[in-house]
């Protein structure tokens, strides 16, 4: 591998300590749609770097504009400082890895694996011990002979994944690559894609519109709405403070308040300043007594009345009072969603505990679950 | 990333890519040669002859002919009447096979398509056969023998596959759920069809009737032999004024009126499907109906008006003097005066030009099919798409009459050679090859050549290393079709003149079943089963292989 070369100015979003791989301001249109509207990216050696968005971002056209899929309209791709706008798909030494696999239907499975060392004319002795080997690494050792047509859904990605890596390609690409997946393969699979590549120390560009996904593989996550990256950085500042509304609700993100002057909210005071505020869900902690929740007798056996302390958290100031108007169960927490009173404001909660519908409960706001965004 | 593994010295792969390309180049010669030559040159011939020098002259002295007129009336009519009861026949067959699960689903299948391959000829033969043996020739009662009902009657039988393979496949891949849906929203059974199935459908039924009437239209061996001298359709007349009237010139005029209208029928139907079809994603949901009244009655309708005819010809073929024996076979040994060499001697020569076209017709239909996928210029590409299969809607007959005008004199004088059987069997051939391979080609995920691109293949490598392999079963069924196109083709075949060499079974039984007499016909019988099951044992092989991977129709 080339010693990646300095980067001439600072990219302009997020940053890469040696960036390898740099996209400048790359515009593609199809007729009157924008696919790509200025984007600007820089991958350092070995980062994984999540591309999230929601479907017809753009996302899989930045992918495969960097496979050199696609043309730019304009702008630049770089690997290395030197740009690829000369350089055809079967030179640039990348590895993709699609949705649907697209494996060759026609071969089997140790054939599909070795097609691009075969490409380089790799000896046939060659090609069997590297695609044993590949195999081995995605965990289907002996799979070589199988008829591509008998694999189920995860194991037709994971050859995918051992054919893409197979020839030691300079950045891996992948592209929703567990998107037809069920979630238990997915799941599985998402710990594969961040063991392997750092395994193999390849960098990977990683297309999902699965925030879940993204924070669970990537190095840093690039989210991109409406053909440009709006917020790029890792997963956790990312998903702690989003910067933009439109950031925050693609996370998931449903409480955005508009903070006025002295911290008012419609429910009453926000330790906080004035500006657009997100608070996440999991910031709420509730006040009122386990105790008179109809739901758990007042005998203590709850299973977290004993772990929270009853009364307001003296580190915040911030409390509302909300009444239930939807309970759902989440699995680890419930999910309320509640209407404070006053303000009317509807508020999603994440609470260890249920609670009926049309009952009052306090909670106090963690100062650390709030974030502000579009402030400038 | 280094890649150092071990690989052959470049110079090699650069001398195999040079040689890979020229190769490419020079396919692509040959194709545009044979095209040129022995099709192109041809129907052009043909329209000169046709269109005169003096502008529409011939043709328009063609519609001035009231006798004329009443056979361009019959042939629409009976095209028009064959196509209508052909669909009204075979949809519940297609709804047999796409829907209801039962066992040897896959041998009905085989099975209803063997009448659609088997020589025009030997069908001719088989309800000429059903009328001499329950009567139905000559008595004063019910008369089929040389009736309109008779052509239709041969042509739904000829064109029962075709919906029931075409409507049966699109059929099967329509998500079922969505019928069941509208079942629970209240709608009957009848309701479900009209307003949820038949609209799906109809992409493949407006298909599927252009093939029947385009078939029917241009019929020859079938109204030739079955509609007597009485009924003549286009295609009859051309071969009568050419080589009974020996009138070249209306015989021209009348093929060029005849390219008119199957240009501007593909035309439209190729403008229906195009606005008809709806993308749907194609998802078999494994939705398997069971109903017992619906299989036995479609079982019914195969069997009779499938399997009775030719059980009968296998009956009449046996058949003589009071009992049975194998006589008529023996008798195919011995030579008639008729014939200008044995009826076994023609079967021979049969399969030899059926290896010959078969060859021809994958090697040049093959090349032109990936040419064509590969021009991957969207105009272009649909441009060379609809030139390669526009010898399907030239008829047979056209492309004989053509080369008897333009191939019998020099430069090129084949008149006379042996050759020329083959080549004119290619001909027709090659748009079932291109017909095969294309749609396999253009099945092809796009991403897999990305993906192959991505994985270091330039170009020509993908081309290679993807299409041409998915190509390779593509080549081989379309092989077996131009091989049993080649054993039945009378149409091109009837132009070549008689010599003992060129005698082809489809002629030799022509001539048998036109000349009366007990002997004779038995004789014809024989010669007929034979054929037929050459033909049947093709079309199985075309199955097992469409079959062997995914089960596609």
């Amino acid at each position: 591998m080339p010693a990646a070369e300095p980067a001439g100015s600072g990219p302009p979003t997020g940053s890469a300590a040696e960036p390898v791989l740099e996209v400048r301001g790359a515009v593609v249109s199809f007729g009157a749609t924008a696919a790509l509207v200025g984007v600007d990216l820089a991958v350092g050696a070995g980062e994984t770097v999540a591309i999230l968005g929601p479907s017809g971002g753009g996302k899989s056209t930045l992918l495969r504009a960097v496979a050199g899929l696609q043309p730019l309209d304009r702008g630049q791709i770089l690997w290395a400082g030197a740009d690829l706008a000369g350089v055809p798909v079967h030179r640039r030494d990348f590895g993709l890895m699609f949705q649907d696999h697209a494996l060759f239907t026609h071969r089997d499975v140790a054939a599909n694996v070795s097609f691009g060392l075969r490409m380089q004319g790799a000896t046939a002795e060659a090609r069997r011990a590297r695609a044993a080997e590949m195999l081995e690494l995605v965990g289907l050792g002996g799979f070589g002979s199988r008829s591509v047509a008998t694999l189920s859904g995860g194991e037709a990605q994971r050859v995918a994944l051992a054919r893409a890596l197979a020839p030691e390609p300079r950045l891996l690409m992948l592209d929703e690559p567990l998107g037809s997946l069920d979630r238990r393969h997915r799941d599985e699979l998402a710990a594969e894609l961040r063991r392997i590549p750092r395994e193999v120390g390849v960098t990977v560009l990683h297309v999902t519109h699965d925030h879940d996904e993204a924070f669970a593989v990537a190095d840093r996550v690039a989210v991109m709405l409406d053909g440009r990256l709006a917020r790029i950085g890792p997963p956790a500042e990312v998903w702690r403070d989003p910067r933009r509304s439109d950031v925050a609700r693609f996370l998931g993100h449903a409480n955005v308040v508009e903070v006025g002057p002295g911290g008012s909210v419609p429910w009453g005071r926000l330790e906080a300043k004035p500006g657009r505020a997100v608070i996440r869900s999991d910031g709420f902690r509730r006040l009122s007594d386990a105790a008179a929740d109809p739901a758990h007798p007042p005998d203590g056996t709850g299973p977290a009345a004993a772990a929270r302390p009853p009364g307001a958290d003296p580190a915040t100031a911030s409390t509302v009072e909300a009444v239930v108007a939807d309970v759902r169960f989440r699995g680890d927490r419930f999910e309320l969603r509640v209407r404070t009173d006053p303000g009317e404001v509807e508020l999603v909660v994440l609470d260890p505990e249920p609670a009926a519908v049309g009952r009052r409960l306090a909670y106090a706001i963690a100062p650390a679950a709030i974030a502000f965004v579009d402030h400038n | 990333m280094a890649q150092d593994w071990p690989r052959p010295p470049a110079s090699a792969a650069r001398l195999r890519a040079a040689a890979s390309g020229l190769l490419a180049l020079a396919a692509g010669v040959c194709v545009v040669a044979f095209f040129a030559v022995f099709f192109a040159w041809p129907v052009a011939g043909v329209l000169a002859e046709g269109l005169g020098s003096a502008g529409l002259g011939p043709v328009a002295g063609l519609f001035a002919s009231p006798a004329v007129r009443s056979v361009l009336w019959f042939t629409l009519w009976q095209a028009a009447a064959s196509t209508a009861l052909t669909v009204l026949v075979a949809l519940p067959g297609a709804w047999a096979v796409a829907r209801l699960g039962f066992r040897g689903r896959r041998a009905v299948r085989a099975l209803v398509t063997v009448p659609f391959v088997l020589p025009t000829v030997v069908v001719a033969a088989a309800f000429e056969g059903l009328f001499d043996r329950f009567g139905l020739a000559d008595s004063d009662g019910l008369r089929l023998r040389h009736t309109a009902w008779a052509i239709l009657i041969a042509h739904v039988f000829f064109n029962y596959a075709v919906v029931v393979r075409v409507v049966g496949a699109h059929w099967a891949g329509l998500d079922a759920r969505m019928e069941d849906q509208a079942r629970v929203l209240g709608a009957s059974r009848l309701r479900v069809f009209g307003s949820v199935t038949l609209p799906r459908l109809a992409p493949s039924v407006v298909a599927a009737s252009a093939i029947v009437f385009l078939f029917s239209f241009t019929s020859f061996g079938v109204v030739l032999v079955l509609g007597g001298p009485g009924r003549a359709t286009v295609e009859t007349e051309i071969y009568r004024y050419a080589l009974v009237r020996l009138d070249l010139t209306a015989a021209a005029a009348l093929a060029a009126v005849q390219l008119a209208a199957v240009i501007a029928l593909v035309s439209l139907s190729t403008f229906l499907e195009r606005r008809r079809s709806r993308p749907e994603p194609m998802q078999p949901t494994g939705a398997v109906r069971r109903s017992r009244l619906g299989l036995v009655a479609n079982l019914a309708v195969m069997g009779v008006l499938l399997g009775l005819p030719l059980a009968v010809l296998v009956e009449r073929s046996l058949a003589a003097g009071g009992g049975y024996s194998f006589g008529h076979y023996r008798a195919l040994f011995e030579r008639v005066n008729l014939l200008p060499d044995t009826a076994v001697a023609a079967l021979g020569n049969s399969l030899g030009f059926a290896v010959a076209a078969a060859a021809i017709a994958t090697a040049v239909g093959g090349s032109a099919a990936l040419m064509a996928v590969g021009s991957r210029a969207g105009r272009l590409g649909r441009l060379a798409d609809a030139g390669l299969t526009l010898p399907l809607g030239v008829s047979a007959v056209t492309v004989g009459l053509g080369i008897l005008l333009v191939l019998d004199r020099p430069p090129l004088d084949l008149r006379t050679s042996v050759a020329i059987v083959p080549i004119a069997h290619a001909v027709v051939g090659i748009p079932f090859v291109v017909r095969t391979v294309v749609p396999m080609l253009r099945a092809i995920n796009p991403r897999a050549r990305e993906a192959a691109a991505v994985l270091g293949a330039p170009p020509r490598r993908v081309r290679r290393e993807i299409d041409l392999r998915v190509a390779a079963r593509g080549l081989a069924v379309g092989a077996a079709f131009a091989f049993a196109v080649s054993l039945g083709e009378f149409g091109a075949t009837s132009f070549v003149p008689r010599q003992p060499e060129t005698l082809t079974a489809p002629l030799a039984l022509f001539r048998l079943l036109g000349t009366p007499g007990d002997a004779l016909r038995g004789q014809a019988m024989a010669l007929a089963v034979t054929l037929m099951a050459l033909t049947a044992a093709v079309v199985f092989v075309v199955d097992l292989l469409g079959d062997a991977r995914d089960g596609a129709i």
